[in-house]
């Protein structure tokens, strides 16, 4: 397995991961408190802290595990962008339904939440793009 | 995605350049292992450049490496 392709799963996984960490933090206070008031700020920048921090370890774990298979060739950077390029639709769909939630003057709780799914659900696709285009195959002509 | 109709003849053409590796085609042309793997099983069509390049690495012409339907005279 190429070093890009261990990277997408590392950044799928994490963030399915830090999600998921987050979820639990929030709807566990919410079982005491009414959802919209439930300090939300501090467990979404903890987790995505968190996962930015475990990222950058394990990138450099899987660098010093084969350092020969560390470098970026044109498949790879043709597969990083197409994942980004698919990927990129969720965030738009969050940006999209953050605006909308604005207009209605819906609480930030859920502003702030949707574009978070957005940036999450972004970057999950976007990771299972690119696994799927280094396992299945990826033709760019 | 749609897989390509574009078949090559990579692995053959390494065994007969004396049992040359994916490894050393692969540093030949400045990629990894894996995308010369991903070539020789059709899971990845490189670019032209790059084509050129491995063609040129196992010492033989584009259309030796590479194969369309079609090249054998049929009309495409």
């Amino acid at each position: 397995m190429s070093f890009e392709e261990k990277s997408a799963w590392i950044m799928g996984v994490l963030a399915v991961g830090s999600y998921a960490a987050y979820l639990v933090i929030v709807l566990g206070q919410a079982a005491v408190i009414p959802l919209t008031s439930v300090p939300y700020a501090a467990p979404m920048l903890w987790t995505i802290g968190a996962s930015i921090v475990i990222s950058i370890v394990l990138h450099i774990l899987i660098r010093m595990a084969s350092p020969r298979n560390a470098g970026k060739d044109q498949r790879d950077r043709e597969i990083y962008r197409f994942g980004e390029y698919v990927g990129q639709s969720f965030v738009i769909a969050g940006a999209v339904a953050a605006l909308i939630m604005a207009m209605v003057s819906l609480d930030y709780f859920w502003i702030a939440n949707v574009i978070y799914l957005g940036f999450v659900l972004s970057a999950v696709l976007g990771s299972i793009t690119k696994v799927i285009a280094y396992r299945r195959g990826f033709q760019a002509w | 995605m749609k897989p390509t109709k574009v078949t090559n003849s990579i692995r053959a053409l390494r065994f007969s350049r004396e049992e040359m590796t994916q490894a050393q085609l692969a540093d030949a042309i400045g990629v990894t292992r894996q995308t010369i793997i991903a070539i020789e099983q059709g899971r990845y069509s490189p670019s032209l450049e790059m084509a050129f390049q491995i063609a040129r690495a196992l010492d033989v012409s584009l259309d030796d490496v590479f194969h369309y339907p079609g090249n054998e005279g049929e009309a495409l």
